[in-house]
């Protein structure tokens, strides 16, 4: 039940914004999300917005997986 | 960037692997780890990755599947409630199929009831917008995530003036059980893998006391494969090393203190209260309830019905699967009388249950 999916932000009127992912784009409402800004990452859980997903972090993750697989060395 | 799809390549998954392995080799004695969410659970099966893991491992799965988790006679509470003239019921789709002591929604629907699946609480306040001469009851299921957006739903109502949108409320939150089943000497759970996005609203910090308190290793873990073998290397290290803390795999989502404004929207609404789980019992404060200031939109205060008395199925083994005791192949009647085209349990009728896991992916 707590399925929730990294959506991009395209439009936001109000306290909604209107988020796509692979040619899928349905409304979810910001009410629990601060500074959101088109073209941001956020998690859409029933309708609503959770939580922004940090690109900088996920980015970092990513990172240390490539290194794991190119040098062998354990993320940290 | 899609952040799903980076989250699943084969060559990392082998490399995070090799990883686990080397940090286990030599350990002596046994590494029980519960996910403790149904969407783990679901992913964990979906992915194979119990049998990729080496053989100190063991994967068990917990109370996480909400639905699973409502006693049965909330369902026999949502049965009398659709069956009250002019009723309206709107709930997530799970719930639907759930036995109650002697009738499901499914069931009563066929009969005339009026049961709509909903994805967001939103459109069932739509829908009470829209029906102004029905009475509109949501079923409140759900944990820490779900519940925000429960009370955003109220918060709507009542900003739009409704007076005919209604909860009926079941909510409960995760902490506890997970402080209980870690005291449990028949578990002796080594380590939890803790919910993503739960934890994206009530934060990291919130699982320092069970580190702390009952010494078990806490790792908030992401739903992607890759995710989830990075959880259970960390859990592995903490667990050899003999330490008990929090750390976050999921970053990209999850912070140390949660999403505030959730949980303020959460809090302005709920409050707690104590809650009986499945399979556990009651667990004090554990459960949420609407404050007094949206007393008006509490259905089992405001629309009295007669509730029978409530009977759980002989045999059905889901409360000592949702406390990770036994596994759905322990159950008599898993695969035989239990189906998901004929459930007897929640566990086989929640797409995240264990036991309809084990049905669609189990070997």
């Amino acid at each position: 039940m707590c399925l929730g999916v990294p959506m991009q932000v395209r439009e936001i009127y109000d306290e909604t914004a209107v988020c796509e992912i692979d040619g899928v784009s349905r409304e979810a409402s910001l009410m629990m999300v601060e500074d959101v800004a088109v073209g941001d990452f956020v998690i859409i859980h029933a309708g609503f917005a959770i939580e922004k997903l940090d690109e900088a972090d996920a980015r970092e993750t990513l990172e240390l997986f490539r290194r794991l697989v190119d040098q062998g060395v354990l993320p940290e | 960037m899609k952040y799903t799809s980076e989250f699943r390549d084969p060559a990392v998954a082998r490399r995070l692997l090799a990883a686990i392995e080397e940090t286990v080799r030599g350990y002596r004695g046994s590494m029980t780890l519960m996910e403790v969410c149904g969407t783990h659970t679901m992913a964990i099966y979906q992915h194979g990755i119990r049998a990729l893991l080496p053989e100190p491992i063991r994967l068990i799965s917990g109370p996480g599947c909400p639905v699973c988790v409502t006693p049965v006679d909330y369902v026999d509470h949502a049965v009398a409630l659709c069956r009250r003239p002019g009723t309206l019921i709107a709930t997530f789709g799970d719930m639907v199929r759930v036995p109650g002591s002697s009738s499901s929604l499914l069931h009563e629907q066929a009969r005339g009831a009026d049961v709509r699946i909903v994805y967001s609480p939103l459109d069932a306040v739509a829908l009470a917008r829209g029906n102004p001469d029905k009475t509109v009851v949501f079923l409140g299921v759900g944990f820490e995530t779900t519940a925000p957006t429960i009370a955003g739903s109220v918060v709507e109502a009542q900003r739009l003036g409704l007076t005919n949108y209604f909860v009926l409320c079941a909510h409960k939150t995760i902490p506890g059980p997970m402080a209980v089943l870690a005291d449990d000497p028949e578990l002796q759970v080594d380590g939890y893998i803790c919910p993503a996005h739960v934890s994206a609203i009530i934060g990291a910090d919130a699982y320092r006391p069970l580190a702390r308190d009952h010494k078990v290793p806490c790792v908030i873990t992401g739903f992607e494969p890759l995710d989830m073998l990075q959880g259970v290397a960390m859990l592995a290290r903490q667990i050899v090393a003999g330490e008990a803390r929090v750390e976050t795999q999921y970053s990209r989502v999850v912070k140390p203190r949660g999403n505030t404004r959730a949980r303020d929207l959460l809090y302005r609404v709920f409050e707690p209260c104590d809650a009986r789980w499945r399979g556990i019992g009651v667990i004090p404060g554990s459960g949420l309830c609407l404050r007094p200031e949206y007393a008006a939109f509490d259905a089992a205060a405001r629309l009295p019905v007669e509730v029978e008395e409530p009977r759980e199925h002989q045999g059905c083994a889901c409360g000592d699967i949702l406390k990770g005791k036994a596994a759905p192949r322990d159950c008599s009647l898993f695969r035989k009388i239990c189906t998901p085209e004929n459930p007897v349990g929640a566990c086989m009728v929640s797409s995240e249950g264990t036991c309809a896991a084990e049905y669609k992916y189990g070997t």
